[in-house]
């Protein structure tokens, strides 16, 4: 919970939000935090730069932006379920079942491209659905309700696939799918990388523009107060876990576009990536506090950290060590600087 | 206060979930039904996602309907999960099968229920790759050193004999991904000296990551020559990453491992040079005529070497091949 407002009551919800008495020191704070995320990256970039001449090349960069995508894209509608003091466990395994989907579509049942892909972002709006309800009307704790849609979600890919892979390849109403992802409508980037860059616009305007974006903020702040106000924050609920299984949706697409094929085995793992993002960008695991801007930054970390250990030979289990620490640290540095602030107010 | 109160609430809620997915994890399958007098073999393997896996489980259910006999296959959802694994294998025992079939993900974990089995007089055979134990009396499985050393030289013919390359492996811990690295680097050092190993980076076979290694490796090593994949999702995440970094197919040379429709298409395409093709319906069918002999007390060969076989674009219409194949 945001130490300014677990401290003290809420005075108000306004066009800027939650009130908090102090919104000009935590809107300093939040940019602090960027700023230092986005120093990590800079000061990642520039010593990987000097370290091998190979990592700053056209090529490796669009590489490190494609290999961004996936994860980005369910990073930046985990970020909202995060501000309200969620948690979705779902997304990983939930974008497997949308590429499952989507191929079923496009492959099985011969849907035109464009169905398939927007039955296949509608099923993960479905999974989102189902999270928010399950959390919102029927009470269950969000790591609950998202750990059981993880299995399902990884059980149904696995079954409706028939446990092996479906391919776009050869199929005629699929042509063209491979370029979702990997077209180039402007030269040399990898579409993939647009859509990142859009949905993060897209979020962010949601984020900092809209109704939603300030209830996502009040319910993370302090959700019975939110509610006593006259917001009905079950719906807003069911909205927020809604758009991340819209953003797991997209995801879904990318991959099975990048991949050429909707690979059931795969997803397991990458929510906690995703979960990894949003935490450097130096959005609180308790609620309240966050930004696309910082998770953007954050997935760029992740990515440009492992590409520059992999282009310095670096052993595989010491990326692991690696990347595990840079977690903690970012993570430890935010609660001392959050600790500090709660001391001084 | 209230949070940290939460937080310990959600934990214990969490374990307990945990725990209940666990527990229905390990009784699969229904137990054999008495008074009939068909034949029952329990079949625990590692995995059962890849198609690997898929192929192995067609070849033990078609050599199951040839002998008149009921198989079950089960394994764990992820080749690390080595306790769900044991209480498979725990589940099989209890269930008083005739004979049972264990691919060992860990060689030691299994030792006490391969005892256990023994002591409940159920014949235990192998397959893919084997428990420390000597309780087994038979393992069924591929040579993977060999099937190591036959993809590097391959390698080794098609790049010339000189010139760097690297290997995206899919584990540094299970047998299969240690003995195709290390069968595949030994013939390298001993036999072809020109040829330089320049990185060994592991993907999990995972295809995303595996493509994203090989564009790190070629960035980094602008002069490599070939990139060898230790199974279907390293291979396959070759192929995506020079495919995505636009490479004239054939500049760098890539070998792969197992097949699947991927793999195929990308041979035939000449992106891919060619891969080692292990025999898994071949590990099915055996594993399944194993354990039938032992219940009929026959004494099976103590190692059944399935084979392994090169293709590529030449040798793939080639019946003996085409039928190791699967997509």
């Amino acid at each position: 919970m945001n130490p300014n407002t677990a401290t003290k009551p809420v005075k108000a919800i306004t066009a800027e939000g939650v009130v908090t008495g102090r919104p000009v020191v935590s809107f300093l704070r939040a940019k602090i935090q960027q700023s230092l995320a986005f120093a990590t990256l800079v000061v990642l970039l520039v010593f990987f730069s000097f370290a091998n001449s190979a990592f700053f090349t056209f090529s490796n960069i669009t590489g490190i932006l494609l290999s961004t995508a996936v994860i980005g894209i369910l990073a930046l509608g985990t970020t909202f379920v995060i501000i309200t003091g969620g948690i979705d466990l779902s997304i990983g395994t939930g974008m497997t079942l949308t590429a499952v989907m989507t191929a079923v579509f496009i492959v099985n049942f011969h849907a035109p491209l464009v169905v398939g892909v927007i039955g296949g972002i509608l099923v993960g709006a479905l999974i989102g659905f189902i999270n928010g309800f399950n959390i919102a009307v029927l009470k269950l704790p969000p790591f609950i309700a998202t750990l059981g849609m993880m299995l399902i979600a990884q059980g149904l890919a696995l079954v409706i696939s028939g446990v092996r892979p479906i391919y776009f390849s050869g199929v005629p109403n699929a042509t063209g799918f491979n370029q979702i992802a990997l077209g180039t409508l402007f030269p040399g980037i990898p579409n993939a990388v647009v859509i990142l860059f859009a949905l993060a616009i897209v979020a962010y305007i949601i984020l900092s523009k809209t109704l939603l974006g300030r209830y996502t903020f009040a319910i993370g702040s302090n959700e019975e107060a939110t509610r006593l106000s006259g917001v009905d924050t079950r719906k807003w609920k069911i909205i927020v876990y809604t758009v991340a299984g819209l953003f797991t949706g997209v995801a879904g697409t990318v991959i099975a576009s990048r991949l050429g094929s909707a690979q059931p085995q795969l997803g397991a793992g990458y929510e906690l990536q995703a979960i990894a993002a949003v935490i450097i960008g130096g959005t609180s695991l308790l609620g309240g506090r966050g930004s696309i801007m910082g998770t953007l930054i954050g997935a760029l970390i992740m990515s440009v950290l492992i590409n520059g250990l992999r282009i310095m030979s670096i052993q595989t289990e010491w990326q692991n060590v690696v990347v595990g620490a840079v977690i903690l640290v970012a993570v430890f540095t935010d609660s001392l600087r959050q600790r500090r602030a709660a001391f001084r107010g | 206060m209230k949070t940290s109160k939460k937080i310990s609430v959600l934990v214990a809620t969490a374990a307990v979930a945990i725990a209940l997915v666990g527990c229905s994890a390990g009784a699969p399958g229904s137990s054999g039904e008495a008074g009939n007098k068909q034949l029952y073999i329990a079949l625990i393997s590692k995995g059962f996602q890849h198609q690997f896996w898929q192929a192995v489980k067609t070849g033990a259910e078609a050599r199951a309907a040839k002998l008149g006999v009921k198989v079950t296959f089960e394994g764990p959802a992820a080749e690390t999960e080595v306790d769900a694994q044991l209480q498979m294998f725990q589940a099989a025992i209890d269930k008083k099968p005739d004979a049972i079939g264990y691919a060992a993900l860990d060689p030691k974990a299994c030792i006490p229920l391969m005892d256990a089995a023994k002591a409940a007089n159920i014949p235990v055979v192998e397959f893919d790759a084997g428990c420390d134990s000597k309780v087994p009396l038979s393992i069924s499985k591929t040579d993977s050193l060999g099937a190591g050393a036959l993809a590097a030289v391959n390698m080794a013919k098609i790049i010339g004999d000189s010139g760097e390359i690297g290997i995206v492996g899919h584990s540094q811990i299970n047998s299969t991904g240690v003995e195709r690295r290390d069968g595949f680097v030994n013939e390298i050092k001993k036999n072809h000296p020109n040829i330089k190993i320049v990185d060994i980076q592991y993907g999990d076979g995972d295809h995303l990551k595996s493509a994203d290694i090989a564009k790190a490796m070629i960035a980094a090593h602008p002069n490599l020559k070939g990139l060898y994949g230790t199974n279907e999702g390293s291979a396959v995440g070759i192929v995506d990453g020079v495919t995505e970094l636009g490479l004239k197919p054939g500049k760098v040379a890539i070998v792969g491992f197992d097949s699947g429709q991927s793999q195929i298409d990308a041979i035939n395409s000449g992106v891919m040079a060619g891969a080692i093709t292990q025999n898994p319906i071949g590990i099915g069918e055996q594993t399944v005529q194993a354990a039938y002999d032992a219940i009929k007390g026959k004494t099976p060969a103590k190692i059944i070497d399935t084979g392994f076989f090169w293709y590529d674009k030449a040798n793939m219409a080639d019946p003996k091949i085409a039928a190791v194949l699967y997509k």
